[in-house]
């Protein structure tokens, strides 16, 4: 800070007394003090920013071509992959782009779970990722609509008639959504401006993320607080290369599916224009929403799992006061490490169920929706019941007296 | 609190504080309701516009319909599903005790001549088309239509018999407009 200060230049300092954006950058960017004891997981939050930034850029460039008119928004979906110049390119960017930003942050949130990252005082930090993760459904939801398909409309209906559960007024909220009696029209033209509105609302979320983040800084594997200098590096340059390496190795799969197997995480049946009088066989959302899927078809009743589904997602908001331990990182934890590990499972199952017919059967003898159920309940059990009764009963392991130590005592470990 | 003079100029002299705070909330209230208010265009614009609110009704020609033969009409963008049923799925929707019904519903207050059974053909659930309109495809074990997304089941009346779907198919509101002809809306 000091030694920088000495280098700068007249322009700059004539600058930065009237606009402090140099001391703001250095603040927050350059010399941002950084446990460095960061293990590769602290890599997808930056990554997950990146891709947010191609989501946008990608996304205003489709848009120039894009009509949202359901007599031709498929046809000029075509055209954008046929006769604009790398039309094809900034399509399959934008598609994979979109499965890859849930890849990363739905890595992010698992980080975040198992190091204790929403625990005092980082709650709000936490809270308004899961606001971000709302809007980002919401944005992902209605950009699959753009296209006009089959699974673009019949996942619009299928997901816009969940508010018709809501008594009473169910109805006339769901007519109110679609500007009409049925999904048309109204509804792919007013998809197409929130598509486009919400990513800009995300952006802003963004910095209020990481305006909370900065307050009381990073937490890291040890999850105990930051004591002293020692314990702390400068963020640039060793988290920007850092990062950037991360960066190098996540392009690397995200263009491997865009230039190899673009259409992997796609539904063959959006390739079929939209017909309001034919429902595809089997309707199955996005593969980042399979889970709340599995769960809004675990429970028999229709306004029932409209409110299971939804208390899924806002059971995060309250994750900070449902987990009773002190101890943040996982790695002293040892009961909720292998609780953390059989959620994670339970999530990944609830993506199978979801993504099969309601009558599949597993090794044709379980019934899915069986499994279904067991997977919601679990899946709630361990919100509501585990993570509060765990922190009380476990006997964490003794945590290190500081980071700086810890680093020391792994490079001696290494060196030996 | 004591009045010192300055307080009274700023308060009022009798009361103190109870007029500027009057001043203060109704100004406040005023306020809101304005932004309330000027809130409501916008939310309303989103709504059915006058267009889509013009097409409401459909007319079909049910002459040309042989029994047992199933149409599908659009109407608000939605299929209208028509069936001309035999007199065997007459009886069938006819005999079924209201009991075991899920969405209760007598047959006769579901028709308005017992051959044409007409609905909106979404399932309640979450909006499918169900199956059943073509010869040839699955209509589930009563015989009325099957929602391929979530496994509900309609009988020949249009009610729901086994599913998630909550309710009967809705009926769309029609009338004959001679013996064979209907309009729908």
């Amino acid at each position: 800070m000091q030694e920088n200060q000495t280098k700068r230049n007249k322009l700059v300092e004539w600058i930065d007394y009237r606009l402090p954006i140099f001391s703001y950058t250095d603040h927050n960017v350059i010399s941002y003090p950084t446990p460095k004891n960061l293990n590769w997981m602290w890599n997808f939050g930056s990554l997950a920013g990146i891709v947010l930034v191609i989501m946008i850029a990608s996304g205003v460039f489709l848009a120039m071509n894009y009509q949202p008119n359901t007599a031709i928004a498929f046809q000029s979906v075509e055209r954008i992959v046929r006769d604009v110049n790398y039309g094809w390119l900034l399509r399959y960017i934008h598609m994979n782009g979109a499965s890859m930003f849930f890849v990363l942050v739905y890595i992010h949130m698992f980080r975040g779970l198992y190091y204790g990252s929403y625990k005092a005082p980082r709650e709000l930090l936490w809270m308004i990722g899961v606001v971000i993760y709302v809007t980002m459904m919401a944005t992902a939801f209605m950009g699959y609509v753009l296209p006009w398909g089959q699974m673009s409309f019949w996942g619009a209906t299928v997901i816009t008639n969940l508010f018709s559960a809501i008594p009473v007024i169910g109805t006339h909220i769901v007519n109110w959504i679609w500007g009409g009696f049925s999904v048309d029209l109204p509804t792919l033209n007013r998809f197409f401006v929130w598509h486009y509105l919400l990513p800009m609302i995300l952006f802003m979320f963004v910095v209020v993320h990481l305006w909370a983040l900065h307050v009381h800084k990073s937490n890291n594997p040890l999850g105990i607080d930051i004591k002293s200098k020692d314990d702390v590096m400068p963020f640039h340059p060793y988290y920007t290369i850092k990062d950037l390496v991360g960066l190098g190795v996540f392009m690397m799969v995200f263009l491997f599916f865009v230039f190899f197997y673009p259409n992997f995480f796609g539904e063959p049946d959006n390739y079929i224009p939209a017909n309001p009088m034919v429902t595809p066989p089997h309707i199955v959302p996005e593969w980042y929403f399979l889970p709340f899927y599995a769960i809004l078809r675990a429970v028999p009743d229709k306004l029932g799992g409209v409110i299971v589904m939804f208390s899924g997602v806002l059971i995060l908001f309250v994750l900070p006061w449902l987990d009773t331990s002190k101890v943040r990182s996982a790695t002293f934890r040892p009961i909720y490490k292998q609780l953390f590990w059989i959620f994670v499972l339970d999530c990944i199952l609830l993506g199978i169920v979801g993504s099969k017919p309601p009558d599949y059967a597993f090794f044709g003898l379980i019934k899915g929706v069986l499994v279904g159920r067991a997977a919601t309940i679990y899946y709630f059990f361990h919100f509501l019941v585990l993570m509060p009764l765990v922190g009380k009963l476990e006997k964490p392991k003794p945590l290190p007296n500081s980071i700086n130590e810890e680093v020391i005592k792994a490079c001696r470990a290494k060196e030996d | 609190m004591t009045d010192t003079p300055a307080d009274k100029i700023l308060h009022g002299a009798d009361s103190p504080s109870s007029r500027r705070d009057f001043l203060l909330i109704s100004t406040s209230v005023l306020g809101l309701a304005g932004l309330v208010a000027s809130a409501w265009p916008f939310i309303d614009s989103i709504g059915p516009a006058a267009d889509i609110l013009a097409l409401s009704s459909t007319d079909v020609d049910l002459g040309a319909m042989q029994v047992g033969q199933a149409i599908t009409v659009k109407w608000r963008g939605k299929p209208i599903f028509i069936r001309y049923r035999t007199a065997k799925e007459i009886k069938e929707a006819r005999d079924v005790p209201l009991s075991q019904l899920i969405d209760p519903q007598a047959d006769k207050d579901r028709v308005q001549k017992a051959q044409w059974i007409v609905v909106i053909g979404i399932c309640t659930h979450l909006g499918c088309i169900p199956l059943g309109q073509k010869p040839t495809d699955p209509r589930g074990d009563y015989g009325g239509w099957y929602c391929p997304c979530h496994g509900s089941e309609y009988d020949t009346s249009g009610r729901v018999r086994r599913g998630p779907a909550p309710k009967n198919l809705y009926l769309p509101p029609y009338k004959f407009l001679d013996n064979t002809k209907i309009r729908i809306g």
